[in-house]
């Protein structure tokens, strides 16, 4: 259990050399190595969570070891509860990523290797505890990305594989300038346990072009977090890159990559600057509110049920910036609701985790149909009902899932979200309501005009969901169902955690230091 | 130190010298198609000089030669840096086919002398062995850049070469003369004093023979507005000497201008680590910051542009120099100590990209990225090496280039707010670099046929490529051994009077 956290980074670096000598032509053999590797990846996650200690809100199973003194980087791993589900969520997505891939037929092996490449730049973000490291992850995972977008993705792949990595670069470039003052003002380390016991008090006072440091280099990451997310307005790459991406690339996409950005904004910007949360919380909600409006209409408008569902990303990750913003009300100024705080910050986490197996099903199931009809236009379907009747019901469960029906959970995260930050943005949270009633709108019409009507002519030999299919969609159907009935398994892994993120936030809340 | 005690401290010089006299003895003695043989005495002669400078680099600083020239650690690795480009650019210039229909022997004399040339301008402490040493370098370059007698391009490129290297280092001849003629002295360090001692100081006759001196040092690292000769030269020149022209005369210049600044035009308190104070109240971090802003602006994004792969790593050269010289100004122990990795790193980056071009011309006799369709697949080594070298010289982990840029950048964030903007217009050049890099990248695997048959380079080319492929990425992820010998050599010969 020692290095655990190390096993699950560098088993997919040691499965993408087995591949590596795996001759080309053995395709079944690269796609089989793929799969255990991952399985094995998902299993030690599973394992990881039984030996987790739910009770303690700090880090655990924590590895360190000296990598480059002189300039006082180190090799740092660790594993909290907002990491933990992060981590078990790479694990599961990882391994259905593979069955869902399991039809690529162009150049099998760089395929997985690439997309063992990718999951050992997730996994290494989400468990790395010292900023360099957490960096170079960080940015390992853009060139997998871009060769699977580019290489394995539809017509317009090119370009939309050159504009998701440049505008990812380009934020993890202000990320590293940001990252670099906080190195020099904070007596020189990277360790990011240590800034966030130092940060807040070092960074107090300091000027930055004539504006409090607090305040740019937040600014700074949140720009390189954001991006991910993806904020308005630095969503356009998104729904090119889904729309283009292969399916299981696009699983993979909105399911674990755009997590990053919201776990990279409550592990760094709510650790290391929490004075400046009081000052960005408002904007945060209202770019929530943007967001969740602005997806919910985009996703109105398209005639592609693949860019359809790439926009409802935009609109369900708005939940989670509102949800984020209301830990401000456990300050003072709020009259100490922890309530609050813990209902926001909790629904903004969960959400995570729920989008990320809702918006992994509805992308496997655009990639169903997909395959069958070879395209993906709403309008081009109709009374799909009758001739796939698994497949609607699960495409049902999954629409419902996204539109936040009670009963599944997507709900309970919203409500959590909404219920966190009403005492504080009133307005905000009134005025996203509209959101949720576009959300309904786009997935109910779209769901009508695909499955029920007159059965288009061309689709009468439309072939059933098959087996390997329903494999990779059923354990994330049943993880909605039963998270959004009872969601204590999940709040308890969390909880401990989110209290005391919500308190260091708290701590610190003194606009006096900016 | 007199000249004749000298001589026992210059042995790697020395042996230089025997090793290219031998290099001309040998080349009689052989048939025209047998004259690559030359190459391998340069290659072996070369790594017995770098073995001398090893044995000779354990922290002596003494001046040389009556003051001409001094001998001290940061020299040495800079040395080492040069020799270490010439053995590799040399081992290639064997296997580049542009170079087949040519007697070698002059082509691996010229080269021996311009390292020699090298030598001696990281070493110079006294204003007229810096120019000497400039001209020998940039003579024997021109030489070697229109080495291809048959190619018109070649030819328009030395004398190019020639009349941009005439110009230029005509100006900066002038700026020394005028710095001679206010402190009547030729001698770093009594220049310093006379500078500081007196009000001329912010003169303005100094600003001006400074911003001339510039031109000479901008013109060898190819800095904006010295720049203009670059890409035809580069376009021209056989590829070998391409790739040498890149690297070895830029540390060269580089070396030559941190001693410079920090020891004319400041006390030398950089390199103790001290934070230098600057003699004079000249400008000058201000303009080679502007310098270097502009000369990765304008490298980046005229690069962009480019069709042909040799032509666009010309510009991409310029850039790499504009963010060498971002650190200049920091006037700080990082600062040097960042561009002195940077060097180092870059020396494998971009030498192995440019062998990757050879490699592509020797194919399919063409540099255009239209060349480069299809490639990835045809030849997984080539495109794999490509593609590290390509995310390497944008800056990306976990490669050697992510390195160097970041401690070019952590140098400017340690420097003060006032170099802020700096690390951020670093950083929006980088990600303007990625568009063109990822091209190269894009041609290889997205574009062309894919073929079935898979074709590997011979031997020694694929020893080479890998050569330069394992520190690209070795590099990026454990440099320990490498920040410690930069630390070693950080150590500069101080006179004081």
């Amino acid at each position: 259990m020692e290095h655990i956290l190390s096993l699950l980074i560098w088993l997919p670096v040691m499965g993408m050399v087995a591949i590596a000598f795996i001759p080309r032509e053995k395709e079944d053999l690269i796609r089989t190595s793929a799969a255990v590797t991952t399985g094995t990846q998902f299993l030690v996650t599973l394992l990881l969570w039984s030996a987790f200690d739910s009770q303690d809100g700090s880090m655990q199973f924590k590895e360190w070891a000296e990598w480059i003194p002189s300039f006082n980087i180190a090799y740092h791993l660790g594993v909290d509860g907002l990491s933990l589900p992060m981590v078990i969520l790479t694990g599961m997505l990882f391994f259905i990523g593979v069955f869902v891939s399991w039809n690529i037929k162009k150049a099998v092996k760089g395929y997985f290797a690439l997309f063992l490449l990718l999951n050992t730049g997730v996994m290494g973000v989400f468990l790395s505890l010292d900023f360099f490291l957490f960096y170079i992850f960080w940015e390992v995972m853009l060139l997998p990305m871009y060769f699977l977008i580019g290489m394995w993705g539809g017509p317009q792949r090119e370009y939309a594989a050159i504009k998701f990595f440049l505008y990812t670069l380009f934020g993890s470039v202000l990320m590293l300038v940001g990252i670099l003052g906080l190195y020099f003002y904070c007596g020189k380390t990277f360790d990011i346990l240590e800034l966030t016991r130092v940060a807040p008090e070092a960074l107090g006072g300091i000027l930055w072009w004539g504006m409090s440091a607090i305040k740019v280099i937040w600014v700074l990451l949140f720009i390189g977090f954001a991006i991910k997310v993806p904020v308005f307005p630095f969503h356009t790459w998104l729904p090119l890159a889904h729309v283009e991406a292969p399916t299981a690339i696009s699983v993979l996409l909105a399911g674990i990559l755009l997590k990053l950005g919201v776990y990279g904004i409550i592990r760094v910007n709510y650790g290391l600057m929490p004075d400046g949360v009081y000052w960005f919380s408002t904007a945060l909600a209202l770019l929530g509110l943007i967001n969740v409006v602005w997806g919910g209409l985009c996703a109105l408008a398209q005639k592609d049920l693949k860019k359809l569902v790439a926009y409802s990303s935009v609109n369900h990750m708005g939940y989670s910036l509102i949800g984020m913003a209301a830990v401000v009300a456990a300050g003072e100024a709020h009259g100490l609701n922890m309530k609050a705080a813990q209902a926001g910050l909790g629904g903004a986490v969960f959400q995570m985790f729920n989008h990320g197996t809702i918006s992994a099903m509805l992308f496997i199931l655009v990639g169903v149909i997909y395959e069958r009809a070879h395209h993906r236009e709403i309008e081009g379907f109709g009374g799909l009902a009758t001739q796939m009747p698994i497949y609607t019901g699960i495409t049902a469960v999954a629409f419902f899932a996204g539109l936040g029906l009670p009963g599944l959970s997507g709900f309970i995260s919203e409500a959590m979200c909404f219920i966190g930050a009403f005492p504080v943005y009133k307005g905000i949270v009134i005025a996203s309501t509209i959101g949720i009633l576009l959300n309904a709108a786009y997935f109910l019409w779209a769901f009508q005009r695909i499955f029920f009507g007159e059965l288009n002519e061309k689709y009468s030999d439309l072939p059933e969901i098959n087996r390997m299919e329903l494999f990779t969609v059923v354990p994330l159907l049943i993880i909605t169902l039963f998270l959004g009935i009872y969601p204590a398994p999940y709040l308890d892994i969390i909880s401990s955690t989110m209290d005391s993120i919500i308190n260091h936030v708290v701590s610190f809340a003194t606009f006096a230091s900016m | 130190m007199n000249n004749l005690q000298s001589l026992s401290y210059y042995y790697p010089e020395l042996l230089l010298t025997v090793v290219i006299l031998a290099v001309i003895i040998y080349d009689l003695f052989l048939k025209s198609k047998d004259s690559g043989k030359v190459g391998w005495l340069l290659v072996f002669g070369l790594v017995a000089v770098s073995i001398a400078i090893y044995v000779q680099d354990d922290g002596i600083t003494t001046t040389l030669f009556t003051d001409a020239i001094v001998l001290d650690p940061f020299s040495s690795f800079f040395k080492m840096v040069i020799v270490l480009a010439t053995i590799l650019v040399s081992i290639f210039s064997l296997y580049n086919d542009e170079l087949n229909d040519y007697r070698k022997g002059e082509y691996f004399t010229l080269l021996g002398i311009v390292t020699f040339g090298l030598f001696l301008m990281v070493s110079s402490i006294d204003l007229v062995m810096v120019y000497l040493s400039i001209e020998i370098v940039s003579i024997m370059s021109f030489v070697l850049a229109g080495y291809l007698k048959q190619s018109t391009r070649s030819n328009e490129a030395a004398l190019k070469y020639v009349v941009y290297g005439a110009f230029s280092s005509g100006i900066m001849l002038f700026g020394l003369s005028y710095v001679y003629g206010l402190t009547g002295s030729t001698n770093f360090f009594q220049i310093q004093q006379a500078l500081s001692s007196s009000d001329q100081g912010a003169s303005t006759a100094i600003i001006i023979s400074v911003i001339m001196i510039l031109a000479g040092f901008g013109y060898k690292v190819s800095a904006v507005p010295f720049h203009f000769w670059t890409p035809d030269v580069y376009e021209g020149s056989p590829t070998s000497i391409t790739a040498y022209l890149s690297v070895a005369p830029k540390a060269g210049a580089l070396a030559m201008m941190i001693r410079f600044f920090n020891q004319v035009l400041a006390d030398g308190g950089a390199m103790a680590g001290l934070g230098g104070v600057s003699t004079t109240d000249l400008p000058w971090a201000n303009i080679i910051s502007l310098i270097a802003l502009v000369t990765m602006t304008v490298g980046n994004v005229v690069a962009i542009q480019q069709d042909n792969v040799k032509r666009m790593l010309a510009y991409s050269s310029i850039a790499h120099a504009g963010y060498m010289l971002l650190a200049m100004p920091v006037m700080s122990g990082d600062g040097i100590y960042a561009i002195m990795l940077y060097v180092f790193m870059y020396l494998f980056m971009n030498l192995g990209a440019f062998f990757v071009v050879i490699t592509i011309k020797n194919k399919t006799q063409g540099e255009s990225f239209d060349d480069y369709k299809g490639l990835g697949w045809e030849m997984p080594l080539v495109g794999g090496v490509m593609t590290l070298f390509m995310v390497s010289l944008t800056g990306l982990p976990p490669t050697a280039g992510f390195i160097g840029k970041f401690y070019i950048f952590a140098s400017l964030i340690n420097g003060g707010e006032s170099f802020y903007w700096l690390v951020v217009a670093g950083g929006l050049n980088s990600v303007i670099s990625l568009y063109y890099y990822l091209r190269v990248v894009k041609v290889m695997y997205f574009e062309g046929e894919r073929k079935e048959t898979i074709l590997f380079p011979s031997r020694v080319i694929t020893g080479m490529l890998v050569f330069t492929a394992i520190p690209t990425l070795i590099l990026g992820i454990y440099w320990v051994p490498v920040a410690d010998w930069i630390e070693n050599s950080l150590v500069f010969f101080i006179q004081t009077i």
